[in-house]
């Protein structure tokens, strides 16, 4: 069984800006795949890479065994491409669409027809298929828009940030839809934002920033792989924040994180359960009404964070990450750089 | 790398097929969309009523009839105006990814800008019909034979390929909607500045030296010396071999130029 993915040393720049700077990946088939990374990273480039939109500057990229760039049409029937923009044409209905995404895959006028309605089907866009896709809701268009990647029944289905401005409930319903195509045997490779999303669907996560692999495993192997424990204090009363900063100063390993909305204190520690007993202790000491208590892996937010930083594009590369906790609160938007 | 690890692919979509679909695809969505239509023709018709009964009494052609002289004129540029669309409609699909989502299928990409123009042509013609409609309606008239009007008819449809092909380049080009749509108002001046609406004659040197051979005069006056004849000969000073000879001349050119770079853009990567 060939690799669904096997990139080395892969680079491509626009002008000054280096988008992939000698990426490496390794990814078996059979699974859903996610590429996590803050914007401008080059999650993008290489999903349109894999999908013969964009020509490596270097390096070498294979699609189930497939040389990208020796043999590009090949490697087009084997794909299915959904980019960040739902296509779908809204003067035409949900079944015209996909019958023309299904003819121009070289399937003849019957088969094309069946596809489209094995689709809708399978997207639970059946009784819809009929209508004007400009009546469809966002949640619909995108999951026609999934179908029209679907449609010509791709080996490896490929998903530029699927959920982006969907809301919650259509989110859940892509992310059914997804693992019910994986569990069918399509191998997904979707480029996220939202961490959660790839810890609900992914086997395998790779984390990307300035166009090189900086992470990947599993959601468990990479919040492991950050090591630390994090202990997290919510009080009852905000006169008590204070105090209870105070308290895991003390015992923390880096600075604690406050949230002052949810009246709550997070520090990681090295020690989790020895440290959490301190810290009990401490915030008595204190005086402080305590809530709550936990002591918890940290969260891929604080694992992702950890890895990239938020630092500024123009510091150099390689730098000593940030232990995880230390940036906790901070959204992941404000961890982007502004590359692109 | 052996092919034999690979699955075993389906066979790619083949050029004719794909190019129907996707002409299909246009055609379909202008019928389910007829404003579009509706507000080209009313344009294109508007421009005519306004030049035949605002500015006609005006303006002197020579010899000829002004009605005779402007129709040529209108349909011209009528055919320009009609093309606009195309720009806009080609930066839509390639800023809102439909491009990216053809061209990563197993399908000639060649296709999918012919089906565009197909359509687009096929537009073109549908403004240009009722516009002539009105045309001989408003008192136009045909002095010369059947087959030169027919002739006068396959160079505006042609000079509506040449047009299509320039806006399809300007909408791959201007990287936006809104800048394709700037863009595409050149067609005010360029239609301005010729022997359209009123002779060349009346102008100063150095406009002259442009008017006259820019490619809009030469179509117009190729039209006009076809459906026109002898009047339109004398007061233009050519006869319609040399004006058809370098209106085909001029097509060619701006087909072989922008179709050239919208398909460079088209396939870069």
């Amino acid at each position: 069984m060939p690799l669904m993915i096997e990139a080395v040393g892969l680079r491509r720049s626009f002008g000054k800006v280096v988008a992939l700077d000698g990426l490496d990946v390794r990814l078996e088939s059979g699974q859903v795949a996610a590429i996590l990374g803050p914007n401008g990273a080059g999650k993008t480039t290489f999903l349109r890479m894999i999908s013969t939109l964009v020509r490596p500057d270097g390096g070498m990229l294979r699609v189930c065994g497939l040389d990208v760039a020796a043999e590009p049409v090949r490697v087009r029937r084997l794909i299915g491409l959904a980019g960040q923009h739902a296509t779908v044409e809204p003067a035409l209905t949900g079944r015209e669409n996909l019958q023309m995404i299904a003819r121009l895959f070289g399937q003849d006028r019957r088969t094309a027809r069946a596809s489209a309605e094995e689709t809708l089907e399978r997207l639970r866009l059946g009784e819809a298929g009929d209508r004007l896709v400009r009546g469809y809701s966002g949640g619909m268009r995108r999951r026609l828009d999934l179908g029209a990647s679907l449609v010509g029944r791709p080996r490896v289905l490929l998903l530029d940030e699927p959920t982006t401005g969907l809301d919650p409930q259509s989110r859940i319903e892509l992310w059914d839809t997804i693992r019910a195509l994986a569990a069918d045997g399509t191998d997904v490779l979707l480029t996220t934002q939202y961490l959660e999303e790839a810890d609900r669907l992914a086997t395998t996560i790779l984390i990307i920033d300035h166009g090189q692999v900086i992470a990947s495993g599993t959601a468990k192997e990479l919040k492991s792989r950050a090591g630390r424990d994090i202990v997290e204090i919510h009080v009852r009363d905000r006169e008590d924040l204070d105090a209870a900063v105070r308290a895991l100063t003390r015992i923390g390993a880096e600075k604690p994180a406050v949230d002052r909305g949810s009246l709550m204190v997070s520090v990681a520690v090295d020690s989790g359960p020895e440290r959490l007993r301190e810290a009990l202790h401490e915030v008595s000491e204190l005086g402080v009404h305590v809530e709550d208590v936990a002591l918890r892996r940290p969260t891929l937010d604080e694992v992702f964070l950890s890895l990239t930083g938020s630092t500024p594009a123009t510091e150099p590369r390689g730098g000593e990450p940030r232990p995880p906790g230390s940036a906790a609160g901070v959204a992941p938007e404000t961890a982007s750089r502004s590359v692109r | 790398m052996t092919a034999g690890a690979a699955p075993q692919p389906a066979r790619s979509a083949r050029l004719l097929p794909s190019v129907g679909v996707l002409t299909g695809r246009a055609l379909r969505i202008y019928r389910r969309t007829p404003q579009l239509l509706i507000l080209r023709i009313v344009q294109s018709v508007a421009f005519l009523l306004i030049f035949r009964y605002v500015f006609g009494g005006a303006i002197v052609a020579g010899t000829m009839r002004y009605v005779d002289f402007m129709a040529s004129g209108l349909l011209t540029v009528g055919i320009m105006f009609a093309t606009i669309g195309t720009a806009l409609g080609v930066a839509e699909d390639h800023v809102g990814g439909l491009f990216d989502r053809l061209r990563s299928l197993p399908m000639p990409r060649s296709a999918v800008l012919a089906g565009r123009v197909l359509a687009d042509l096929a537009m073109t013609v549908a403004v240009l019909v009722p516009t002539i409609a009105v045309a001989f309606a408003v008192g136009m008239r045909v002095h010369t034979g059947w087959v030169a009007a027919l002739g006068a008819l396959g160079l505006l449809v042609l000079f509506g390929l040449a047009f299509v092909w320039i806006f399809v380049a300007v909408g791959l080009l201007a990287g936006s909607v809104q800048a394709a749509q700037g863009i595409s108002f050149i067609v005010m001046p360029v239609s301005f500045a010729s022997s359209a609406f009123v002779p060349t004659a009346s102008m100063p040197g150095w406009l002259r030296a442009f008017t006259e051979h820019q490619p809009v005069t030469v179509v117009v006056n190729a039209v006009r010396t076809l459906t026109q004849g002898a009047p339109a000969e004398a007061l233009l000073g050519h006869g319609s071999g040399y004006y058809v000879t370098r209106a085909l001349i001029w097509i060619i050119a701006l087909v072989v130029v922008f179709a050239g770079l919208a398909i460079t853009r088209y396939r870069s990567r």
